[in-house]
């Protein structure tokens, strides 16, 4: 019976974040564009699905994932479990925050190749370069930055430096990679800084935050806490910008080998 | 229909493939590392294949639904040729979608006990209650305002890396001007507006936008919005905490 209420108390409030954009949509197109929407009847049923869906992926993760999120990021980030011995085998002693990098790490990365904005923005871009951006690559790409951004996070608030360092680094890296960078791509890695942060991954990445924060001595989680998110969504850019180049230049090199060995590169077939 | 449902176990597996690392992560961190079992296994379990059905949905939800709307608005924008109607219904997309999201809302509370704590409010319910308020509008009228750059870039082809470069130019000298308990909330809001519907709508309004102007590539063009809304909020809210140590 519980989980029938907490049900349809979510499927409420997804109905209530989505019915009022789109009933602004579907206002602007009959009274500003004054056209008939074409297909209404799929579209409504698309539109169900996409609440029926997003409230059961709400739903689930408020079940699932996001107490069990919180709840090792406070257990990583405990001083006890610090000190503790809780070290890689053969290690010894206490591992310290090994096991909070480790986790940073690996948590950015999983929660950004399961943001669904960041897979429609993939499936987009799939589609609008005919191919071209992997769907697949895009997100793994996304997710490596993601992977650093948290990492980075989590080191600001144990070793204390200003956030604004971290950011404006980043800002210079992206700059520079700017002017080399295949001009395709760049509009889609700025924006792939944007999406990594959503639904997923903010819960989890903040209560990382906030619990390092917490149990670091001297931080406090009302000033370090925030800024995990800011970084997340930095790094992104960063790495997408550089795989694009890393293709560029692999292609580039293929080829003029190509053409010693008269073999026609694959990129060229399809 | 045997190919619709061939569809749908493709979907599904999908689905399963995009959260397999995250349950790797967990399981692993639990079972090797914190050595526990979770309380409510059963619920996790469940909780899990709720996530999984859920994002199957969502995604063919994608394509039969916010894709086409978003496109089809982008498509019928351009034809009507009023870049005025564009502007008024950009602005009000984003402001209407940013000032209700919740992940905005959160961070605006805890915002809101930061900035008492620091001294910049008065430390009660009502004066948080309206600085609360003050950065939801405040967060949200920079989408608004971002939306509308966005668009009006399409429309008119300026360059990109030149505005977000020099909105990164912003955002460092509004960081030096602005106090220093608003720079991380600042920092941190540009990352929360941007909502699993909002995007889609956006990403197809933008392509649809690009694809049906002439001279203009859905690929250089069509991307980019998304990136305007996770800057001008940075900006907009050190602006709104500086305003605030002034009064």
């Amino acid at each position: 019976m519980d989980l029938i209420a907490t049900g349809l108390g979510a499927l409420l409030s997804t109905t209530i974040d989505v019915v009022p954009i789109v009933a602004f949509i579907f206002a602007f197109q009959l009274l500003v564009i004054r056209r008939r929407i074409k297909n209404f009847r799929r579209i409504a049923g698309g539109l169900v699905l996409t609440v029926l869906g997003l409230t059961l992926f709400l739903l689930g993760l408020d079940q699932a994932l996001f107490p069990l999120g919180r709840m090792m990021a406070e257990q990583l980030t405990d001083p006890a479990f610090m000190a503790d011995g809780h070290g890689p085998p053969g290690a010894g002693g206490g591992a310290g925050y090994l096991w909070v990098y480790a986790f940073a790490l690996t948590i950015g990365f999983s929660t950004t190749i399961a943001e669904p904005a960041l897979l429609a923005v993939a499936v987009k871009a799939n589609e609008t370069s005919a191919g071209a951006i992997g769907v697949w690559g895009l997100r793994v790409a996304v997710a490596i930055g993601a992977a650093i951004g948290v990492g980075l996070g989590a080191y600001r608030i144990i070793s204390g430096a200003p956030l604004h360092y971290f950011v404006i680094a980043g800002y210079v890296i992206v700059v520079i990679q700017t002017a080399w960078a295949p001009k395709l791509v760049i509009p889609l890695a700025y924006d792939s800084g944007g999406v990594t942060t959503s639904t997923v991954t903010v819960p989890i990445v903040t209560a990382l935050g906030l619990g390092l924060a917490g149990a670091v001595p001297g931080r406090s989680p009302l000033t370090d806490g925030f800024g995990m998110v800011a970084v997340t969504c930095l790094f992104p850019i960063i790495t997408v910008l550089g795989y694009a180049q890393i293709s560029m230049l692999r292609s580039r090199s293929r080829r003029t080998r190509s053409k010693d060995q008269s073999e026609i590169p694959v990129e060229e077939i399809r | 229909m045997p190919a619709g449902l061939r569809n749908l176990l493709k979907y599904l597996a999908e689905s399963a493939r995009d959260l397999a690392p995250i349950v790797l992560v967990i399981a692993f961190f639990e079972l090797a590392v914190l050595r526990t079992l979770p309380d409510g296994l059963f619920g996790t379990i469940m909780g899990a294949l709720m996530v999984l059905a859920g994002l199957t949905l969502f995604i063919i939800g994608l394509e039969v639904a916010l894709f086409p709307i978003g496109e089809s608005l982008a498509y019928a924008l351009a034809r009507k040729g009023s870049v005025g109607w564009l502007v008024v219904f950009a602005f009000l997309l984003g402001f209407g979608t940013t000032v209700a999201e919740p992940s905005l809302t959160a961070v605006a509370g805890e915002a809101a006990l930061v900035a008492a704590q620091a001294g910049a409010i008065a430390d009660n319910d009502e004066a948080r209650a309206a600085y609360v308020l003050g950065l939801r509008i405040t967060v949200a009228l920079s989408v608004g305002v971002a939306l509308i750059l966005g668009v009006l870039r399409i429309v008119f082809g300026w360059s990109l890396p030149l505005m977000i470069i020099s909105g990164y130019v912003l955002v460092i000298a509004m960081t030096a001007a602005a106090p220093s308990e608003i720079v991380g909330i600042a920092y941190d809001s540009g990352g929360v507006t941007t909502s699993t519907v909002t995007v889609p709508l956006v990403a197809a309004l933008g392509v649809g936008l690009a694809s049906s102007i002439r001279d203009r590539n859905p690929m250089t063009d069509g991307f980019g919005l998304i990136a305007f809304a996770s800057l001008t909020p940075m900006i907009f809210v050190m602006v709104y905490g500086t305003v605030l140590t002034w009064t």
